[in-house]
């Protein structure tokens, strides 16, 4: 269980490892925590020609609040955010997903960015993403470009970031006031994959639920409030919005399983975001 | 060799050199790219101290700190290591006169190891956690130590030894 | 009785062994000797031991199939790999070696390397060596195997079909064993009894997985003929001629070394000893050391197992809850080959059966059967789980049925303390111990009246709450003959008597007066070497850090026996006992040294306090290390007819262990503790997790030697049996392919999920072993899976009368049983949505599917696309080229992946059963360094008025790396790339187009890679 041959090069600047990555195409990989790609290494799922490692950039260690959103850079750990001060108040969800993800010990490496960039359907952070309305920050050697969460994530372990772009950051709105949040996820282990997360978000208007681990990539639903409270009919939409979530049966649990939690942990989130608005 | 930060790569055939202060010891080895951190410590240094249960960042075993930081030596290079600093268990009882620190020895006085395959990513884990938050809960305790697997101890010693160094007692076994 | 433990209360620790140096250690919470080099890193683990320079590093190949002929391997392209020294096939070991003894009469053949098929994924198939296992691991990829596969059988009720493909063809059949034993009159007892209970349980495969894996360094010395390893092999050693006889070599010539350290074994790294054989052969052809170090994913899908076990026990019950007599079917999978010491698994409880109970007539009938999985072999509470798992569910269900009381049925059929030594139906011996008194001592100092009412308020909460018990005697000390039981009488005469079980001990003083303390326990992390340094420093009356024990074995120089090693809870009982009578002998040669000096009689000779003096004159006495060098330097002194060096190796085995009786009683193990455990759950509505709010096990091990490390077996143990009931699973598909092949998968419980038992000790010495003490390690690896399952029985006793999912119980599984219906899809979202809707399952878990369409074309023309190679080219998902190899036969360069992950495979495809225009079958494999892929796809066409309906069935199989590290993705992934086929096919012949590729599912089977995110 070791990596293959592979060139490695640790960039001076962010220009560099764009050179490097446009040069490279398919057979280049950018790493920066590795905590998602050095498994796939080490089992020789992946196996590139050139790494490039986005670790050391300061200019990818951007970690600001300001005109309204929180800046995270591609260098920066799930660890460093989540010891940021402000975090609860400034996204309030993600002070609350980000200690499901992994471990202290790999949180202490792994980088929100790489975890955005990676895809997993079951990942707490794209969830965190997508709930807010975040949005990502994809530079190749020519250009900037910002995608929305919501049009970022076609698949598992697919996105429309193209092969010679890499996630240079990830944008979260700040939590507006008067809005309530809330997360839970059901796993089998502490710190393992999500059976099924759900980050539920409330304001004056309206109660969203993002979902994530039951379909192939995490998916937001929206309702207007009624009467200032949650809809009546929800739990016909939870069933209509977990059909449609669909989810597959593995080793750990079914389909079915995860549809139901959707109704259930679906309905508490929602119930708790509804009732800390503040 | 190529300095380290260059537009040109470390190509993959060639040993480079890698330079690291290992328990505030300057030391320098050898290391093709693809080259595991935990393969550089224990088989081009001879740190041993450091274990390998699973290569993919589960079990918790090789952990060692980095710049500090408590990480997988399993999923990081060694050529992603070249300057930095870090530390293993070994340097533990270095840094204390040779004698066992207050947390080996509570590992010692409440049987918190077995086949003590696991222990050194622990302890390493541990000196960094406990530096962030001296006197965790049992439950913040338990978290932070559910990135490590154990397969002798049920955790019990281990969660013991540690709210016996911080000061703080355990709760009693899932009480009535 | 020494006072009552809990894990929660700290014991008093002996820091300061000086303070008290009148009273013996044995029975003390001494920490550990070993702990000083495990807590600082310089402990010598197998992989830190130093190599030979030239050291070869090997990576094996194994097999991505359950169950497939091999046709040939191709090493030509792996040779020219930089670093590649050699590539060791099944053609070596056929040429240097032989294959492994098999403990029942079939004709099974077990290899080191697969010879001419593979019988389970993961099977070694080929060894690369190289100058690093990085360019060992570069090799493995250039590797040509060409498979044929064969029909896999991966469940106990296949391989018990008829029909089932036979792994083993000369055997005939997957059933490879069945023995019949009755004992007493059962049928008179069904025949009397008020009513007969029953139950049907099955017991999953899983491991308890020690953190290191497996290591063998091995050297051939061809001028001797000789092989010398070092591994972290545990034992037991009678595994030793097993694995010399498979080299060709005499015991002598196989010298086996293990290392200082041992990284866990809980038995499961008595599996190493085919890689013993297979170093050192390949240490042979390469002509140089080789070192083998098994990594995470070899060893979760390869290294061993416990057996699965089907199992039906009826229960002849009076209306009071006493059972007379029990009919037990018992079915046993032990995976691909029957591995020494199979059919241990099966026959290591034989003498306890019965369990705690006074039950007099027992009916059993043992089945064996073979499957394509892993080889299953010692595993913490060996075959134990397995055994109270049906037993104890039994017993609850008594008390369900009878409307009784499970905790009255216990009690009603406990064997009482009277009849201690009792012997049980089929020939044990329960030496010791008041199991009622024991009870009732847990059920008050437990606290299980304040647990009651605790159950009682919070179901009146409407809260899921159950109580579970469960009654079980721990054997420890296998008697050595007890596999034999599966043979008949008359094989076991032909094969000569098996019995006993000697354990080895030496004991050494130098002239200095140090104690030196050598065994063959090859300890796992237990502290062997603290509790031997206990028992020998009270023997000769020396302080505790006087005693220097080695642990670490040579085959080749150190007293062993086929008995040695750590297994059976063998230590305290057996090994340490040894040390005493070993220290004993020593001590008494060297008082009859002294006497003349000390003027009376060797008997009268003391040792104390470091001196050695007479019972009369204490004051005229001798320091020890003055005894010692005495005996060295002057052996002049001893009396005529002493031996004079001063060392003295023990061998002792337990009395009472004989070999089975034509009767076919058999006593299985030397010592037999009690263990009752009651416990408290809790079932979340919401989710279905549970939690273990109260667990108590009270323990009689006989006497306790180190109450700290008692505790921490039995915190070690529990800790397993959680995993075991509640998570742990080697789970494969219906295809054999292997599904838990990382630690994301295989889910070992962590701090968060292992409560702190309350541990209660009772104390009734053995009256078999030296110390009077007896095994604890593996109890609650027997007793608490079932007193979990039961306690989840009693929680959803408001929705099912003692229902329990299997094991391993997941909230998942409570889920299905706790919620109402699901609610059915509303109507009108269906593709509605913002996301695509979900893709329909097919019924069973197995990678199948099927589907039908219609197209306007003529049958003659869809035939055509299918015979065409372009066309067919344009069918196949990612293929790059396809070549004609044969008639309708092709091989395609094929390119499946997503994301960054690509494997590129050469895949076999052809057309058979043609039936132009209306059938055909195309069937497809390939490997690829992730794994092996293949499908069989039936296709009619049948002539409609407007075209042609073409229907196509399906069943695919993917094994190798990719399942096992992506197990959970894979139907959805299989089911995408499968049908894709079919609609390009539609497409491609006129019909509707095919619906826009959504992102290949493949790249859910890649979740796991955030297994670490």
């Amino acid at each position: 269980m070791k990596p293959a041959s592979f060139d490695y090069l640790r960039p001076a600047t962010v220009a560099d490892a764009l050179a490097a990555l446009a040069a490279g195409g398919e057979d280049a990989r950018v790493i920066a925590g590795g905590q998602s790609l050095m498994p796939m290494l080490n089992m020789r799922l992946v196996q590139p020609r050139l790494l490039i490692d986005l670790g050391r950039l300061e200019e990818l260690r951007m970690l600001r609040a300001e005109d309204g959103w929180l800046t995270v850079g591609a260098a920066v750990t799930q660890a460093e955010v989540l010891a940021r001060p402000t975090l609860a108040q400034e996204v309030p969800l993600l002070a609350a997903a980000l200690p499901w993800v992994g471990h202290f010990q790999t949180r202490n490496r792994g980088t929100l960015c790489g975890s955005v960039a990676h895809a997993d359907p079951s990942a707490e952070t794209p969830l965190c993403l997508i709930a807010t309305g975040g949005e990502v920050v994809l530079r190749n050697l020519r250009r900037r470009r910002t995608v929305a969460a919501a049009d970022f994530f076609l698949g598992p372990l697919t996105t429309v970031k193209a092969v010679d772009e890499i996630v240079e950051c990830v944008r979260f709105p700040l939590a507006r006031p008067g809005s309530g949040h809330a997360f839970r996820e059901q796993s089998m282990r502490h710190g393992d994959f999500a059976i099924t997360a759900c980050a539920a978000t409330v304001d004056g208007q309206s109660a969203s639920l993002a979902v994530g681990g039951v379909a192939d990539r995490p998916a937001l639903r929206s309702w207007p409030l009624v009467a200032g409270g949650l809809p009546p009919d929800l739990d016909e939409a939870l069933n209509a919005f977990a059909w449609d979530l669909g989810g597959d049966d593995d080793q750990h649990a079914t389909a079915r399983y995860r549809r139901d939690l959707v109704r259930r942990i679906g309905r508490t989130v929602l119930e708790e975001a509804l009732s800390c608005r503040r | 060799m190529p300095p380290l930060n260059s537009t040109s790569p470390l190509t993959a055939e060639t040993r480079h050199a890698v330079s690291i202060v290992l328990n505030g010891t300057p030391r320098t080895g050898h290391a093709h790219p693809r080259l595991l951190l935990s393969d550089f410590l224990r088989h081009e240094l001879g740190a041993h101290g450091t274990r390998v249960g699973c290569e993919h960042g589960v079990c918790g075993a090789c952990t060692v700190r980095i710049d500090g930081v408590a990480a997988r030596a399993c999923l990081m290079l060694a050529v992603q290591a070249d300057g930095r600093r870090i530390d293993t268990v070994e340097g533990l009882a270095q840094a204390n006169e040779g004698r066992m620190t207050a947390l080996q020895e509570a590992f010692r006085r409440h049987h918190a190891l077995q086949c003590g395959f696991c222990t050194a990513g622990i302890l390493m884990s541990l000196t960094d956690y406990l530096g962030r938050n001296p006197k965790p809960t049992e439950e913040e305790l338990r978290d932070m130590l559910s990135g490590h697997l154990c397969r002798c101890t049920g955790y019990a010693g281990i969660v013991r030894a540690v709210m016996d160094v911080t000061g703080r007692t355990m709760k009693e076994a899932a009480h009535v | 009785m020494t006072a009552t433990q809990t894990a929660t209360r700290t014991i008093e620790l002996e820091g300061d062994p000086a303070q008290s140096a009148a009273a013996p250690f044995v029975g003390r919470a001494m920490p550990r000797v070993e702990d000083a080099a495990l807590l600082t890193g310089v402990a010598r683990y197998a992989d830190d031991l130093p190599v030979k320079p030239g050291t070869l590093h090997a990576a094996i190949l194994r097999s991505p199939h359950a169950h497939a002929d091999l046709l040939g391997i191709d090493t030509a392209a792996a040779l020219t790999v930089p670093g590649v020294a050699a590539v060791v096939t099944g053609a070596d070991a056929k040429r240097l070696a032989s294959a492994f003894l098999v403990g029942i009469r079939a004709p099974m053949e077990h290899w080191c390397l697969a010879i001419d098929r593979v019988r389970h994924v993961g099977e070694p198939v080929a060894v690369v060596l190289a100058d690093s296992r990085y360019q060992a691991e570069d090799a493995l990829d250039r590797i040509e195997v060409r498979y044929r596969p064969l029909p896999p059988v991966t469940s106990i009720t296949q391989a018990l079909e008829e029909g089932s493909e036979p792994l083993h063809p000369a055997v005939g059949s997957n059933l490879v064993n069945s023995r019949s034993f009755r004992y007493g009159n059962p049928e008179a007892a069904f025949a009397r009894a008020a009513r007969t209970v029953s139950v049907e349980v099955e017991y999953p495969r899983n491991s308890c997985t020690p953190m290191e894996c497996f290591v063998v360094l091995a050297d051939y010395d061809a001028a001797e003929d000789s092989y010398e390893v070092l591994s972290n092999f545990s034992g037991p050693f009678a595994v030793h001629p097993v694995m010399a006889r498979a080299l060709n070599v005499p015991g002598s010539r196989l010298r086996l070394k293990t290392p200082p350290h041992s990284g866990g074994s809980f038995g499961n790294k008595q599996a190493v000893f085919p890689y013993v054989v297979l170093m050192g052969l390949c240490a042979r052809v390469a002509g140089r050391p080789v070192k083998w170090v098994e990594d995470r994913l070899e060893h979760l899908m390869a290294a061993t197992s416990a057996t699965a076990r089907r199992m039906r026990i009826d229960a002849a019950v009076e209306p009071d809850g006493r059972v007379l007599a029990l009919r037990m079917e018992q079915t046993e999978d032990c995976g691909a080959y029957l591995r020494a010491p199979e059919p241990a698994s099966l026959y290591r409880n034989h003498g306890n059966l019965t369990g705690a109970y006074d039950i007099p007539d027992l009916a059993v009938t043992n089945r064996i059967v073979v499957t394509n999985k892993t080889p299953t072999g010692l595993n913490r509470g060996f075959g134990g789980g397995q055994l109270y798992y049906g037993l104890e569910r039994l017993m609850n269900r008594v008390a369900a049925e009878l409307g009784l009381d499970p905790l009255d049925i216990i009690r009603r059929n406990l064997v009482a303390a009277e009849a201690m030594p009792y012997r049980t139906a089929s020939g044990g011996t329960l030496d010791s111990g008041d199991y009622r008194a024991t009870l009732e001592q847990a059920v008050r100092e437990g606290a299980l009246d304040a647990l009651k009412a605790r159950r009682d308020a919070l179901r009146a909460e409407g809260r899921l709450y159950g109580i579970g018990y469960a009654a079980v005697v721990e054997p420890s000390i296998s008697n050595m003959g007890y596999i034999t039981t599966v043979l008949t009488a008359e094989e076991r005469r032909k094969a000569g008597p098996k019995n006993g079980a000697q354990a080895t001990a030496s004991v050494a003083v130098d002239p200095t007066g140090g104690v030196s303390v050598t065994v063959a326990s090859a300890p796992q992390g237990q502290g062997h070497r603290t509790v031997l340094a206990q028992v020998v420093a009270d023997v000769f009356g020396l302080r505790f850090e006087d005693i220097r024990v080695n642990t670490d074995l040579d085959t080749g120089k150190d007293a062993w026996s086929i008995a040695s090693g750590n297994y059976s809870s063998r230590f305290a009982g057996a090994v340490a006992g040894a040390a005493q009578v070993a220290a004993t002998r020593l001590r008494g040669r060297m008082a009859a040294l002294v006497a003349g000096q000390l003027n009376c009689r060797a008997d009268d000779v003391r040792f104390a306090a470091g001196k050695v003096f007479s019972d009369a004159n204490p004051d005229n006495s001798l320091s020890f290390s003055r005894v010692a060098a005495a005996g060295h330097w002057a052996p002049g002194m001893l009396p005529d007819g002493q031996e004079a060096a001063l060392r003295e190796t023990a061998f002792w085995t337990p009395e009472p262990l004989k070999a089975p009786t034509d009767a076919d009683h058999i006593n299985s193990s030397a010592c037999y503790g009690f263990i009752f455990d009651f416990c408290g759950v809790e079932i979340d509505r919401t989710t279905g997790a549970l939690r273990i709010d109260r667990y108590v096990t009270m323990h009689d091990a006989g006497r306790l030697l180190n109450p700290l490390l008692v505790e921490g077996q039995i915190l070690g143990g529990f800790a397993h049996a959680v995993g075991t009931a509640l998570y742990e699973e080697y789970a494969y598909g219906d295809d054999g392919r292997f599904l838990s092949g990382t630690f994301a998968d295989y889910l070992v419980p962590t701090a968060c999920e292992v409560p702190v038992p309350v541990i209660l000790h009772r104390e009734s010495p053995s009256p078999v072993t030296p110390l009077g003490a007896k095994g604890v390690g593996e109890g609650n690896c027997m007793s608490t899976p079932v007193c979990l399952a039961n306690a989840v029985a009693d929680a959803l006793s408001g929705i099912a009368v003692d229902e329990v999912p299997s094991l391993p119980i997941t909230p998942a599984k409570l889920a299905a049983l706790i919620h109402p219906p699901e609610p059915p899809r509303p109507a009108s979202t269906a593709g509605s949505g913002e996301n695509p809707p979900p893709i329909t399952t097919p019924a069973g878990r197995g990678l199948t599917g099927e589907g039908s369409r219609e197209v306007p074309a003529t049958p003659e023309q869809v035939w055509a696309i299918l015979l065409d190679p372009m066309e067919l080219a344009a069918l196949l998902p990612g293929c790059e080229a396809l070549e004609l190899v044969g008639p309708n036969a092709y091989r395609a360069e094929v390119v499946v992946g997503i994301g960054p992950v690509r494997g590129r495979y050469t895949a076999e495809v052809a057309l058979s059963d043609l039936d132009p225009p209306n059938a055909l079958t195309l069937t497809g494999s390939g490997t690829s360094a992730l794994g092996s892929g293949s499908g069989t796809g039936h296709v009619t066409l049948e002539r409609t008025p407007t075209g042609t309906r073409v229907t196509y069935r399906y069943g695919a199989s993917v094994g190798g790396k990719v399942a096992a590290v992506g197990g959970r993705m894979l139907d959805s992934a299989s089911r995408l790339l499968i049908g894709q086929f079919f609609e390009k096919l539609v497409a491609r012949a006129g019909g509707a187009a095919a619906p826009a590729e959504r992102p290949s599912l493949l790249a859910r089977l890649l979740r796991l890679l955030g297994v670490a995110r």
